[in-house]
């Protein structure tokens, strides 16, 4: 009888072998008392010294394997046998209590894990593992037995522990091994951040019922649902080895787009860039091969503290987005605050319809020290990439003159007192405003670039809230009034000689990727997940076929028939 | 004595790398080296010991130094702390 074990799908995939149980062996030492301190002081140091031997060597193999960065938590290993608090403490123990070496190690140990395991905080706690790991290791030795290791395993398995420490991981065998599972463990586990870049399946967090899984049973792990098959029938099997099949071809030929330009069919150039809320999102970013930022969110910065973040702490960030995206644009927006977003420390009178009220940009204006600070930690940062600013909710254009004479005195300002200063940055605005996108030929002779935030787009032109549900239905952004409103928006870009985005979820949408390619953007900016099958998309679009099947739907009456048509039409 | 306090702003918190390279810098100072979060103090020339401090985005933590090169040790290793690290 199969049975089914669920966990936390912490990488990917599909793997079909026998389980292989694997787990260090939990020892306690027995105390006594020594006569010889000293002797036993050098019994520890010279177990310290093997143990950093041999961590040392997993340290190169790994940054062979794996890169420097993947190697660094060894570096931290090898610091850890240096660390006053363990390796004194232990040693303090031996010559004040006179207790033999294992047994002050084993006390040190558990008093350090216990209070790293105490605290309220995820990624503290997963070093409560490096800990543990580092110091079997040198138990091992005072013991004079070897530390369990999983270089040895020969044939197809699926390891399955109660949890995999870093040094573990470095040591899987890819030959061999086909994925793990752990009873233990969480997303951001050292185990389950390694298996994301092994790029083996995993499953972390499996719970008890895991530890029951006898050794060599035959399991299907899918890792994509986070589900582990014990014993499975042949019909299930048959369906997952079709599935793995499929999910690593699949695989293959996503992980071969990251790495290309996103072009059409006839060979125009895109920009498939990401939205980003925090930096956080920037490994997914660049994983799936962005061809920029195309929107970051700053509310971040703001939100969840009780004080506005200074301008240091602003450039430190922004600074970094740009740095690791070397070079590729990166379009942080100011500050949009307000409508369903509040900062309560910033204590802003109740209003009755918030999204109509002040926010975003309206409100940097009416406290210019908040917009002000922003702009300068931008203005800075802007020496370490490429730097596009982007101004949200502006309506009429003395909106965008203000923000751009006060972007500019403080550009002088910076300048005077001998800060350096991209000379190079481009200034837009968000379309996000009916009045904006019907205008939008009076605005684009100001700005550098347009980027159109649908969702508020869509809210403001159907009039209704998107927080309501009763109206929900009015949701609706195949309709052909915000098509046409989204290619006037274009259209007037093109002509201005500017270059025109999206970052609404629109953007990633692979109905609306045809239309608003045959429209001419030029930008499309979509989570960092909807990037590669966005690219793999566009490269079997023609754009001229596009041009002309995009006037046929802005032509129509419903969004029905705008969905009907492109699904029609678009390639399969 | 000096002592000032710091937000951390590193996205996830002050271990690792973070921790590491002020292990580091702190140790290279004569003058002692604590750090404060709440009711618990730590030596910061030890990672266990910022470890169990469980420095997260956002928290406050005060630096104390005390003995020979006080004034450079507050500036460099305040520096350090609000900061964003490569990872």
């Amino acid at each position: 009888m199969a049975n089914i074990i669920t966990g936390v799908a912490a990488s990917p995939g599909v793997a079909i072998a026998k389980v292989f149980r694997f787990n260090h062996s939990s020892y306690i030492p027995q105390q006594e008392t020594i006569t010889d301190a000293e002797a036993e002081a050098g019994r520890f140091r010279q177990a310290i010294e093997k143990s950093k031997g041999e961590i040392e060597e997993i340290r190169v193999k790994t940054e062979e394997r794996l890169g420097a960065q993947k190697a660094e938590i060894f570096e931290a290993h090898l610091f850890l046998l240096e660390d006053p608090d363990l390796v004194d403490s232990v040693l303090d123990k031996i010559a004040d209590e006179k207790l033999n070496a294992e047994y002050a190690l084993h006390e040190v140990t558990t008093a350090v894990v216990g209070m790293l395991l105490e605290l309220d905080n995820e990624m503290v706690r997963e070093r409560a593992a490096d800990v543990k790991d580092v110091s079997g290791r040198v138990m091992s030795h005072l013991i004079g037995k070897p530390y369990a290791s999983l270089s040895g395993i020969s044939e197809e398995t699926i390891i399955l522990a109660e949890d995999l420490t870093p040094s573990d991981t470095a040591q899987l065998d890819l030959n061999y091994i086909r994925g793990f599972v752990t009873e233990i463990g969480s997303r951001t586990s050292h185990s389950a951040i390694m298996a994301r870049s092994l790029e083996i399946p995993a499953i972390v967090g499996a719970g008890p019922s895991a530890a029951a899984v006898a050794d060599g049973a035959l399991v299907i792990m899918d890792a994509t649902e986070g589900k582990v098959i014990v014993d499975p029938s042949e019909e299930v099997l048959a369906e997952y080895q079709a599935k793995k099949k499929q999910y690593d071809e699949r695989r293959v030929q996503l992980k071969r787009l990251a790495e290309q330009p996103s072009v059409t069919a006839d060979g125009q150039h895109l920009e498939l860039a990401a939205n980003i809320g925090s930096i956080e999102d920037l490994d997914k970013v660049l994983e799936n091969g962005a061809d920029g930022v195309g929107l970051f969110r700053t509310e971040f910065l703001y939100m969840g503290r009780n004080s506005f973040p200074t301008e240091e702490e602003q450039f430190q960030i922004y600074k970094h987005v740009l740095e690791k995206l070397d070079g590729k644009r990166v379009v942080i927006r100011t500050l949009d605050i307000g409508g369903d977003k509040e900062l309560p420390y910033l204590e802003l009178p109740k209003e009755s319809n918030p999204f109509l009220g002040l926010r975003a940009l309206r409100l940097c204006l009416k406290r210019e020290d908040l917009f002000r600070t922003q702009l300068r930690a931008l203005l800075r940062a802007s020496v370490h990439g490429k730097l596009n600013i982007m101004f949200p909710m502006i309506a009429v254009l003395s909106e965008l003159r203000e923000a751009k004479r006060i972007l500019e005195e403080e550009r002088a300002k910076l300048e005077q007192e001998g800060v350096q200063v991209s000379g190079s940055i481009e200034v837009g605005m968000m379309i996000e405003i009916p009045a904006a996108a019907i205008g939008a030929d009076i605005f684009a002779k100001e700005v550098d670039f347009f980027s159109i935030g649908t969702n508020d787009l869509i809210q403001y032109t159907m009039a209704a809230d998107r927080m309501n549900e009763s109206v929900a239905y009015l949701y609706q952004p195949y309709h052909p009034s915000i098509l046409r409103l989204v290619n006037m928006v274009i259209k007037a870009a093109e002509r201005a000689g500017i270059w025109a985005g999206m970052c609404g979820e629109m953007a990633g949408d692979q109905t609306a990727i045809p239309l608003l390619l045959g429209m001419g953007l030029d930008e499309f900016s979509m989570s960092a997940g909807s990037i590669l099958p966005a690219r793999e998309l566009v490269g079997q679009l023609s754009k001229p076929e596009w041009a002309a099947l995009a006037e046929e739907a802005l032509a129509m009456s419903t969004q029905e028939e705008v969905q009907q048509f492109v699904k029609q039409r678009r390639p399969q | 004595m000096l002592s000032q306090t710091y937000t951390v702003i590193h996205p996830s918190g002050f271990h690792a790398r973070p921790s590491k390279l002020f292990v580091q810098a702190a140790s290279e100072f004569p003058c002692s080296v604590k750090l404060i979060k709440g009711t618990k103090k730590v030596n910061g020339k030890s990672s266990l010991g910022l470890l169990t401090l469980g420095l997260a985005k956002g928290d406050e933590v005060t630096l104390e130094v005390d003995g020979e090169r006080e004034e450079e040790a507050l500036n460099a290793l305040g520096a350090m702390l609000t900061k964003i690290y490569e990872e």
